[in-house]
């Protein structure tokens, strides 16, 4: 386990569990990164305010890689000079390409995404595009350079869970990059079951946000999808169709 | 009249510097974009805003 390393971009990373910063006190992200033994955690990007105010950037602990998102992008173009904006603030250049036409279901423009992520990849960005799982948009995105491919499971802050799990499980089986199921993980469970799939990584910030206590609820969190990942790479038992299979030795019994 | 954040502001003929002296900003907390380019921070003392130029300051919030 120990050299089982989620690699992004040609970056390392040891946590599988990437953490959201928004609907929360800033005060609490600190407790949060570490009770999720976070190593990435998303911002957003927007308007600054003219009041002097205080930072996210002051709440997150030294040595967190920043994932800037593009939300609020409504199209390529959009989502390009979020993100050379987000570099520009100097904190690396990952960044997680969100595009939304739609406002009600808030479900990603995957052909935008794919044209976004191909001007982005060729400027040098660690490209991590937030997509409706489709092969063949997957494997658009792999070929226009990006460095993970981050299905949703269900719609954005539902908390619904793995209702697209059929299709994440194709993307894993087919796509030679990280799996990260982004969007709607609602429980530990879901995510644990994710990583059982084999998805590379989570990321969750509703399912926190909205939780009773959210520095617990990212500990619990962290421990399912070790335990997922621990499962997946232990490989699965077998699933019987019909029938039983004794555990117990069917020889020695009590009788003649 | 210049647009900062949409919001219509007679700054023409001002640098990037001299409009941000006047805020709160906090510049190493901020990016600047004008007319939708990049303004690096080591061209904010050059870069004259003409009337008409569209500008966005931006920084970091929590998001998923």
């Amino acid at each position: 386990m120990n050299n089982d390393k989620l690699i992004i971009g040609g970056h390392e990373f040891n946590s599988r569990f990437i953490l959201g910063s928004g609907k929360y006190s800033m005060k609490l992200i600190e407790a949060a990164v570490k009770d999720a033994g976070a190593e990435i955690i998303t911002l957003a990007v927007r308007r600054a305010n003219t009041k002097a105010q205080e930072s996210i950037l002051d709440y997150i602990p030294e040595g967190i890689t920043l994932l800037p998102n593009t939300s609020g992008a409504r199209n390529a173009e959009e989502a390009v000079r979020i993100a050379r904006l987000a570099r520009e603030l100097g904190c690396g250049n990952f960044v997680k390409i969100e595009i939304m036409r739609d406002s009600k279901y808030l479900l990603p423009d995957n052909q935008e995404t794919i044209k976004a992520t191909e001007i982005l990849a060729k400027e040098g960005f660690v490209v991590m595009p937030y997509m409706y799982p489709d092969l063949n948009v997957a494997r658009d995105l792999v070929n226009a350079g990006a460095a993970s491919v981050m299905p949703l499971a269900s719609p954005i802050g539902s908390n619904k869970g793995l209702a697209t799990k059929e299709f994440i499980q194709i993307l894993i089986d087919e796509i030679d990059l990280p799996i990260i199921v982004d969007a709607g993980i609602g429980r530990p469970s879901q995510a644990c079951e994710a990583m059982e799939m084999g998805a590379a990584a989570i990321m969750a910030n509703t399912a926190l946000a909205t939780a009773g206590d959210l520095p617990m609820m990212a500990s619990a969190f962290k421990n399912a999808i070790e335990a997922g990942r621990k499962a997946y790479l232990s490989g699965l038992g077998r699933v019987l169709t019909r029938g039983a299979s004794a555990s117990d030795p069917l020889t020695g019994f009590l009788r003649d | 009249m210049v647009k900062i954040n949409g919001e219509e502001l007679n700054i023409a003929g001002k640098t990037v510097a001299e409009y941000l002296a006047t805020t709160n900003y906090d510049p190493k907390r901020i990016a600047v974009e004008r007319n939708g380019d990049i303004v690096p921070k080591a061209q904010y003392g050059e870069t004259v805003l003409k009337d008409g130029d569209s500008v966005e300051v931006v920084s970091f919030v929590g998001g998923g």
